[in-house]
């Protein structure tokens, strides 16, 4: 049943009304039928954030192109409608047919950042159906989530129906046989569909599964409390990216939203292996689309859309096998109008990257952005990622050149062995990149965007005790007034506040779904906004809950300690990770793997899937993160001239 | 060459803002092809321009844009002009439609500059005819209308009266009472909403729909394009994005 007559005069009342009417080019008003499992797709953060998200629209249009499935979308409202919502009585309800979620089987979201946690509690909540599993009636509402966040749904297993791990392209289908049988049988029991959920492959039901402690409060394990519940659910990988040509009618927004332009994934996965990043650890192995196929969406989405951008999105863009051809191919195709403009969301550090960005950026050359993340090469070297002073330089030095005027550079804080010399090694780096634009123009600027590092599961560094709020704060400032006389260099920094409480959810157990309960219930939504923020809400909730940010956020793990995501797998060995945390210590780096020996990281070889790559050679430019000269590309073969990696533990010798 | 486009602008579609209406237009010349010129620069943008803006959240059946196509572009024939509304309306969002083409000077007014007053309809929700009539009497009686206005963070006072060229009540709606109104855009304008505040019922807004624009040219009022005899005009009130 449609509420937008209900809907309708509220909006009038709040900001952006456009956020919540739909109409996008690529809506769907799919027909519901008793034989089809009904999705609301949800973000939680708002449209404007939500709307761009790939994975959402991917499977909006996978499900809907099923005859058992239909899908349509959600996003959280903005405080000022949700406060009208609320008062009028007024659901959630979808942008697509301003249906009420209620009307729905199934809630999923997309989980990209953990303190939009507290949104997908308000949604739930604005739905009509309770928060926790354990109150949900038989037909209410399945509550779903998918999204790297969900490599640890602990904090929020007690809020979840199912979870879905990996990629979602093949896992939706199943899902939605289930719950469509599950729908024409009447919806008679709630148990009974956990358990089929359990049966599919990728998928994780946290209700068939409990968490015990010890006496000392550690956790003991996560073990299944039903035979239908596997021991260890493993993640899902689609084997070729050009199996999945989507999305096929990119959503085109009638407001402006972040991201506003065409969005062509051209890979999947990425084995720089930054110890830091998450994203590269769990979307291994690397997948390429075919380049004829990248040309195809690229061409027919500028032609059905009308944007004149294309960003060629994946991690570290450049690596694409043939990117050169690519894009030169796309700025100069007269179907594509020849006015259109390229743009590679994530830059490598190196000259090879500007000079594309270069030619593709012909005109809005105003700034560009490089992520050397650590100030001093040793620092770089603990978290692998080896670029070298000279690789930022001559990028620098390049862009400068080429007519840009203003560089953002992005660091990291908080690195496991950082000390004082290398958070002023920032303020060196930009200097000189100052110094190199002078060269070249009056007024060059440099932007530093610091951030607080959070240590991820299924990273190397799911081990290492995050930075005190303090401690960070301490080394911003040390940076700030470090820099207070370089007026051409301008430091952002990311809330220290905000930073303790991505921790705090990011590593913890099920005991901490009664925090993230309470920070919901007193008011704390979009925590992902500084102007919501608070870090009181969050303080008094953990102490509310008997619980300690010492525990959570700032303690190292041991080796033997189990994580509250061990029943889960990203593929990844954890003694593969364990080695390379200690790596790590030692200031040992590793190659990529893409164009080495496997390491046996076990992304690969426990799947039985390879990486797709359409070059055997690296690409030329920079040192390619090996701290050597690879400017020649794909002529020499990349190693790394070190130490062989100090073996610890078991896992190592049986490597 | 400049071409003047007119399109209503009805339903869900409403509640975009001018800035995006601006957004969707410029991917729709893309999407058809149109020929459009560029501004010289760092940032070239496609030569557009636009009317009086429409209040988010207002419908209109009397919208105008006028373009500049390149000058080395080929010209479009009379019949490619007649055809631009069949071919423009499918590209756009749903309640967007484009019911008129023409061809104008490129020496024409700016249609901000030309358009003197507009005609309105609107809905006061939660008053009736009975009750609105009254409260439109005096306004017309009235030989002035003070309004307290903000004017770069300044309060000032403007007399709202010389703006009031037409009002009446036309009858009941489902949820209030429609007023038939005109009321002149230059040098400032009168929004509806002040024309609320003006009439004191404590009534609140509905729908509200422009459905007039007039310049005044040698005297004559006339419509910067008029809708062709037989054309199709956007339909009522009607959901066009709801199933």
């Amino acid at each position: 049943m449609t509420v937008w007559n209900e809907l309708e005069p509220l909006l009038g009342k709040v900001q952006k009304p456009a956020r919540y009417i739909g109409c996008e080019d690529g809506a769907q008003a799919p027909e519901h039928t008793p034989g089809a499992a009904a999705w609301l797709l949800g973000y939680p953060d708002t449209y404007e954030i939500g709307l761009p998200n790939q994975g959402l629209q991917i499977l909006y249009e996978i499900i809907n192109e099923r005859p058992d499935g239909v899908a349509e979308r959600t996003y959280a409202p903005w405080i000022d409608l949700e406060a009208e919502l609320r008062a009028a009585g007024v659901p959630l309800f979808s942008v697509d047919t301003h249906r009420a979620a209620a009307d729905f089987d199934i809630l999923a979201f997309n989980l990209s950042a953990e303190l939009t946690y507290t949104n997908l509690l308000n949604m739930v909540d604005l739905a009509g159906c309770p928060v926790r599993t354990a109150d949900r009636a038989a037909d209410d509402l399945l509550i779903g989530a998918g999204g790297h966040c969900t490599y640890n749904p602990e904090p929020i297993a007690d809020f979840l129906d199912f979870v879905v791990l990996g990629d979602g392209e093949e896992a939706v289908g199943e899902i939605t046989e289930v719950v469509a049988a599950w729908k024409a049988d009447g919806k008679r029991s709630r148990i009974e569909v956990h358990r089929a959920l359990a049966g599919i492959e990728g998928v994780y039901v946290p209700a068939l599964y409990d968490a015990i402690y010890g006496d000392d409060g550690q956790l003991v394990e996560t073990v299944p409390n039903d035979p239908a519940a596997p021991e260890r659910v493993e993640k899902r990988t689609i084997a070729d990216l050009g199996d999945w040509p989507y999305p096929r009618r990119q959503l085109v927004p009638l407001t402006e939203v972040v991201h506003d332009r065409l969005n062509v994934e051209v890979f999947r996965g990425c084995t720089r292996g930054c110890r830091f990043c998450q994203a590269g650890m769990i979307t291994r192995p690397v997948r390429e689309r075919p380049a004829e196929q990248v040309r195809t969406m690229v061409a027919e989405g500028l032609r059905r859309t009308g944007y004149d951008e294309v960003a060629l999105t994946s991690l570290s863009t450049a690596d694409f096998s043939g990117i050169e051809e690519v894009v030169r191919e796309t700025v100069n195709d007269p179907s594509c109008g020849g006015s259109v403009s390229v743009s590679l969301p994530s830059l490598r550090v190196d000259a090879f990257t500007v000079q594309i960005a270069g030619e593709i950026q012909k005109a809005r050359r105003t700034g560009l952005t490089f992520a050397p993340e650590a100030g001093t090469w040793r620092m770089r070297q603990v978290i692998n990622k080896m670029i070298r002073e000279e690789d930022l330089y001559a990028a620098v030095r390049s862009a400068y050149s080429q007519g840009w005027r203003r560089m953002k550079l992005y660091f990291l804080t908080g690195l496991p062995t950082e000390t004082d010399e290398d958070t002023l090694g920032i303020a060196a780096l930009a200097r000189n990149c100052i110094a190199i634009g002078r060269e070249f123009h009056k007024n060059p600027s440099v932007t530093v965007s610091l951030g607080g590092f959070v240590p991820k599961p299924f990273t190397p560094f799911q081990w290492f005790g995050q930075n005190t709020r303090e401690e960070l704060r301490r080394k911003i400032y040390l940076l700030r007034d470090e820099l207070r006389r370089d007026h051409n260099i301008k430091l952002r920094w990311h809330d220290p506040n905000a930073t303790m409480a991505e921790g705090l959810v990011s590593r913890s157990d099920r005991r901490m779904g009664a925090v993230i309960e309470d920070v919901w219930r007193h008011g704390g939504t979009f925590q992902e906004w500084s102007e919501h923020f608070d870090l009181d809400r969050w303080l008094d909730a953990l102490e509310r809950a008997g619980l300690r940010e010492e525990d959570y956020v700032y303690r190292h793990r041991t080796e033997d300690e189990t994580f509250p995501w061990d029943h889960l797998s990203a593929g990844l060995h954890k003694d593969f990770l364990w080695q390379d945390w200690r790596d790590a210590l030692a200031e040992v780096g590793l190659e990529d793997c893409r164009w080495t020996p496997c390491y046996d990281c076990g992304a690969c070889t426990g799947y039985g899937i390879e990486h797709v790559v359409a070059s055997a050679v690296p690409p030329a430019g920079g040192s390619q993160g090996t701290g050597q000269d690879r400017s020649r590309g794909g002529e020499v073969p990349v190693t790394l001239l070190r130490a062989k990696p100090v073996p610890v533990g078991a896992g190592a010798a049986e490597r | 060459m400049r071409l003047r486009l007119r399109f209503a602008k009805t339903g869900k579609i409403r509640w975009t803002s001018h800035r995006d209406l601006a957004r969707i237009w410029e991917r729709v010349i893309r999407r058809a092809g149109l020929p459009i010129a560029y501004s010289q620069g760092f940032s070239p943008h496609p030569k557009l321009h636009f009317g009086l803006a429409l209040s988010t959240g207002h419908e209109s059946v009397a919208e105008f844009l006028d373009l500049d196509l390149r000058a080395d572009a080929e010209l479009p024939t009379p019949e490619d002009l007649a055809a631009l509304p069949a071919r423009l309306t499918p590209l756009l969002p749903i309640g967007i439609e484009v019911t008129a083409v023409a061809e104008i000077p490129s020496s024409s007014t700016s249609l901000q500059e030309a358009v003197t007053s507009c005609e309105w309809s609107i809905e006061l929700r939660g008053v009736t005819p009975e009750v609105a009539a009254p409260a439109v009497e005096r306004l017309l009686g009235a030989d002035e209308l003070i309004i307290t206005r903000q004017r770069k963070g300044k309060d000032v006072t403007d007399d709202a009266r010389p703006y009031l060229l037409h009002l009446a009540v036309v009858g009941p709606t489902d949820a209030g009472t429609e007023l038939a109104a005109e009321l002149a855009t230059r040098p400032r304008g009168l929004r509806s909403s002040e024309l609320l505040e003006l009439l004191d019922l404590g009534a609140t807004e509905g729908r509200v729909r422009r459905l007039t624009q007039w310049m005044l040219l040698d005297g004559t009022r006339t419509e910067p394009l008029a809708v062709p005899a037989g054309a199709t005009s956007a339909p009522p009130h009607t959901e066009l994005c709801a199933t």
